[in-house]
């Protein structure tokens, strides 16, 4: 017989086997972190829960009265159908731009990644006080609309201007993750289809496209989530007639004092967020991708 | 490098690791001595416990049952940081953040020796393995048969009395794998002290050991020099996973192998259920019909001829069943073709009998392997 | 000439985007240079005296000081408990640690306002409302996610094998952390620092729950400012943080960079 290779006699002992559960006292590194965590949110998160089921008076009160309100139901439907909206504007600007980051050199690659970092990084408020300063009635926004013959017209404190505010706010969370995604596409995969006799726009759909559609899955996920419980850009730019949900729970809290109605938005809010975050990671099996991102917007 | 320094002693005795949720231990109560300055080798197939054992030894891994002495004191219960051996890893481990000078003298900070101490020993060390003025470079500003030098320069600085090599030469090319073999081989003359070798090549273990130990499944198969495992190895593992082998299963009777399709004179040994072990090197080609040497003669049909250069492999099946291969000098004797009717002959004495307890891996054509 | 005209399109919409992502981010600058008091773009005089009113006018200059100290507060208790918790369980092993992973990156899930009133309701209680320990323990919760989730990103990507190299080299646990795990993880360390600063000095919402009239954040401040007021001082603060979030990221960056070339 042949050369003899070395046999694997034995079974290799499963890695995870390996890692015994030692080093308890490592574990109290951890302690302080869980402790303040535990005490100072979910602690109020879950007092905040039992108050909406509590407050006035024990039962789902708080639940069924707003699912009856006229008003409620308009807010949550509108929070929907902005988030839905800002969504779909981001989509609809994070593809080309993402393709175009793909196709640049890596000095204007830079150039566009800063440009979307940049309001990544600067202060929320910062940015929510420009638009407001942009949409005025005299504003920039409104001198251009008049150059090309538009305007002026009423754009801060309407829905228009709401959406436009928040999806620049929002468009660094589209951009990343698709362009994450289109980085990660061979591109000969194209050739190849186009090779095989397809015209460029159908490479485009059948090819490209698909194997995009997983950053935009991560990234309309984010900021769908960020969107449906946001404040500060809305309350500023948008007016108190078309508030969304969190307006509304501001105003249960700070004018009515009203913490189990507030408690139920609140939970319906989380509830909402949670299912799409958990649908869209079960869809995609991005594995917990976008969290990484969540929460820098300072919401 | 004062050569004055000794090797230790270690002693390992009913060592054992079982981690948790294996069904079977990674190390089963082997014992092992390692004499003071020897170049002792665990070889053997991935997964047979020789790493498990070489952890142990330095006290990454705690042991289960058993004794670990260094020089007859118990180690066993020492951290590794204080059992002062020098180790070399498969991915050499160098500090990315720190200097070539700057790893060779982690070692010396801990142990608090003096400033001008030590910038004399890192440079000494960093000569030692001819690496001299790349004290300043950082590892990944080095090839990788550099980093494995800078590596057991910073395992040496600090005069351990053994050094554990954990696959050192695993990540290598073959050339430089070669040239790093010869460079261990003299620091392990130089220094003077004891060498544990891990790694799963046959070649490398029978090239550097003093004494090479056979790992198999969490048990030591067999333990001794290169040449007694070689020339009489005790079992059929030991003589296939060491150099190539002739292998004819059987039994034996009145001195001779039944292998079912030949019979076969065999050498001394074991009887009932065995396997005759003949290295190709031992086997010769005789043209069919000429003279007869003594000894074993199967007819068999050429199948295949590897030219390497120095022999030549010719592989045969035998005319009864089973494939063989024969080693043959090139230029010695006129080259066969595939296809030939030749004659295989080895004299009985140059076969090796051992029990047949190792089954042969799957997949594996039964009969001469 | 398709490829050609969908490049030019392409760099046309990138143009555009790009103008819409950064115009917001830097009009505040002329505008904070203004000599009106409205806020007019372009501003027809210039002057320096917003910046004047906002480092003298004490209900700015106090929320920036608050703002500066409670952040530069939060990212020494975020980043020393966020690292030793990322520590320890990447080197354990229990049942429910998938519990304590969710339980540190739920702030980044949970949105805002959610937070925001259910502090709110627990501070009430405990009255820790318009304190400075209060803020402090709101802004950590948010800030010690990010540190979590860096500094376990960089222990991910960590060679175990070096500390067993150290540790058969002589050194102690304690000297292979300082010696060889801190230094080469502390690019997360920092990343995950410059995350909870900029979490704390930007966080608007919880911010606004828990304040009081006495305690106020600059991004509270600015909050009222926009919602009360037509004062151009705003664009002066706008201007100092985003410079102090640039500079910040710059040095961060620069940190970094030399630290690899080092």
């Amino acid at each position: 017989m042949v050369s003899v290779s070395p046999v694997d006699a034995a079974p290799a002992v499963p890695a995870a086997a390996r890692r015994r559960p030692r080093g308890r006292p490592l574990l109290l590194l951890a302690l302080p972190a869980v402790v303040v965590l535990a005490v100072f949110f979910v602690v109020p998160a879950a007092r905040l829960a039992w108050l909406s089921v509590s407050e006035p008076a024990l039962g789902f009160g708080n639940y069924t009265a707003m699912a009856s309100d006229g008003v409620v139901v308009t807010v949550v439907l509108r929070t929907l159908g902005m988030a839905a909206v800002v969504t779909v504007l981001c989509v609809l600007c994070a593809y080309p731009y993402a393709y175009l980051m793909t196709m640049v050199g890596p000095r204007w690659r830079a150039v566009l990644t800063a440009l979307v970092l940049l309001p990544f990084w600067t202060s929320l408020m910062a940015r929510t006080f420009a638009w407001v300063v942009l949409l005025q009635d005299t504003g920039l926004v409104n001198g251009l609309l008049a150059a090309v013959g538009l305007g002026p017209t009423r754009l801060l404190g309407t829905t228009a201007g709401v959406s436009v505010a928040m999806a620049q706010v929002m468009l660094p969370f589209m951009v990343l993750p698709v362009y994450t995604a289109m980085r990660g596409i061979d591109r000969h995969l194209v050739d190849a289809a186009m090779g095989l006799g397809a015209t460029p726009l159908a490479a485009f759909l059948r090819v490209y496209l698909p194997l995009s559609l997983r950053g935009v899955a991560a990234g309309a996920t984010l900021v769908m989530v960020l969107s449906l419980g946001f404040y500060v850009t809305p309350s500023l730019v948008g007016s108190p007639q078309q508030s969304m949900l969190a307006q509304l729970i501001s105003v249960q809290v700070n004018q009515l004092v009203n913490f189990g109605a507030a408690g139920a938005l609140a939970v319906t809010l989380l509830v909402v967020t949670l299912v799409l975050v958990a649908g869209v990671q079960r869809l995609t099996r991005t594995g917990g991708a976008p969290v990484g991102l969540v929460g820098g917007a300072g919401s | 490098m004062p050569d004055t320094a000794t090797g230790a002693r270690i002693e390992v005795e009913g060592l054992t690791k079982l981690f948790p949720g294996a069904a079977a231990p990674a190390v089963d109560g082997i014992d092992l001595e390692i004499r003071p300055g020897e170049f002792m080798t665990l070889l053997g197939p991935s997964g047979s416990g020789k790493t498990t054992t070489l952890n142990m030894i330095a006290g990454f891994e705690s042991i289960s049952a058993g004794r670990i002495a260094l020089d007859g004191g118990d180690i066993a219960q020492l951290p590794a940081y204080k059992r002062n051996l020098g180790m070399v890893f498969q991915n050499y481990a160098l500090f990315p953040h720190m200097t070539a000078a700057e790893n060779v003298a982690f070692p010396l900070k801990q142990r608090k020796v003096a400033k001008t101490e030590i910038a004399r020993r890192v440079s000494e060390a960093l000569e030692l393995v001819h690496l001299g003025g790349h004290g300043e470079r950082l590892p990944s500003q080095l090839s990788g048969g550099q980093q494995q030098r800078v590596a057991l320069a910073r395992a040496v600085v600090f005069e351990p009395r053994a050094l554990l090599l954990d696959e050192p030469l695993g990540a290598l090319d073959k050339k430089l794998r070669e040239s790093l073999q010869l460079e261990i081989s003299r620091l392990h003359r130089e220094l003077g002290i004891t060498f544990v070798f891990v790694t799963h090549d046959q070649d490398e273990a029978l090239a550097l050991s003093d004494r090479i130990a056979v790992f198999r499944d969490g048990r030591i198969e067999q333990a001794g020099t290169p040449a007694d495992l070689y020339e009489t190895p005790s079992s059929r593992f030991v003589a296939t996973f060491l150099g190539d082998s002739n292998v004819f299963t059987g039994r034996v009777r009145d001195g001779l192998l039944d292998t079912g399709w030949c019979s076969l004179r065999a050498p001394g040994g074991p009887e009932g259920a065995v396997a005759l072990v003949v290295r190709p090197e031992h086997l010769r080609l005789a043209v069919p019909g000429g003279p007869r040497a003594e000894g074993n003669v199967l007819s068999a049909t050429v199948t295949d001829v590897v030219y390497q250069g120095a022999f030549r492999r010719v592989l045969v099946r035998f005319d009864g069943g089973g494939s063989g291969q024969v080693r043959e000098a090139a230029g010695v004797s006129r080259s066969v073709s595939v296809g030939e009717r030749v004659e295989v002959c080895w004299s009985e004495d140059a076969g090796v009998l051992v029990p047949d307890g190792a089954e042969p891996p799957a997949n594996q054509p039964v009969g001469a392997r | 000439m398709r490829s050609v005209r969908l490049r030019r399109a392409l760099v046309a919409i990138g143009v555009l985007i790009g103008a819409w992502l950064l115009v917001p981010t830097l009009i505040v600058i002329p505008i904070s240079f203004s000599g009106e008091d409205s806020f007019a773009f372009p501003p027809s005089s210039w002057s320096m005296r917003h910046y004047a009113t906002f480092f003298t006018e004490p209900s700015w200059l106090n929320a920036l000081l608050v703002s500066v100290q409670l952040a530069v507060i939060v990212t020494v208790v975020a980043t020393v408990l966020g690292t030793a918790a990322a520590f320890a369980l990447s080197r354990t092993a229990f049942h429910g640690k998938g519990a304590v992973n969710g339980l540190f990156l739920a702030p980044l899930i949970v949105p805002g306002i959610v937070v925001a009133v259910a502090v709110y309701a627990a501070f009430l209680q405990w009255g820790l409302i318009g304190t400075p320990t209060g803020f402090v323990l709101a802004h950590t919760v948010l800030a010690i996610p990010f540190v979590t989730v860096n500094v376990g990103a960089a222990l991910g990507g960590f060679d175990r094998t070096l500390e067993r190299a150290a540790a058969g080299l002589g050194a102690s646990s304690l000297a292979t952390f300082r010696s060889v795990t801190l230094p080469l993880i502390m690019p997360g360390v920092l990343s995950g620092a410059v995350f909870a600063f900029v979490t704390s000095f930007d966080e608007v919402v919880v911010s606004l729950f828990i304040q009081s009239p006495q305690l106020q954040t600059l991004p509270v401040r600015m909050f009222t400012s926009v919602t009360n007021e037509v004062d151009p001082t705003i664009a002066a603060a706008s201007t100092v943080v985003i410079t102090v979030t640039t500079a910040l990221l710059a040095l961060a960056t620069a940190l970094r960079r030399n630290r690899r070339h080092a």
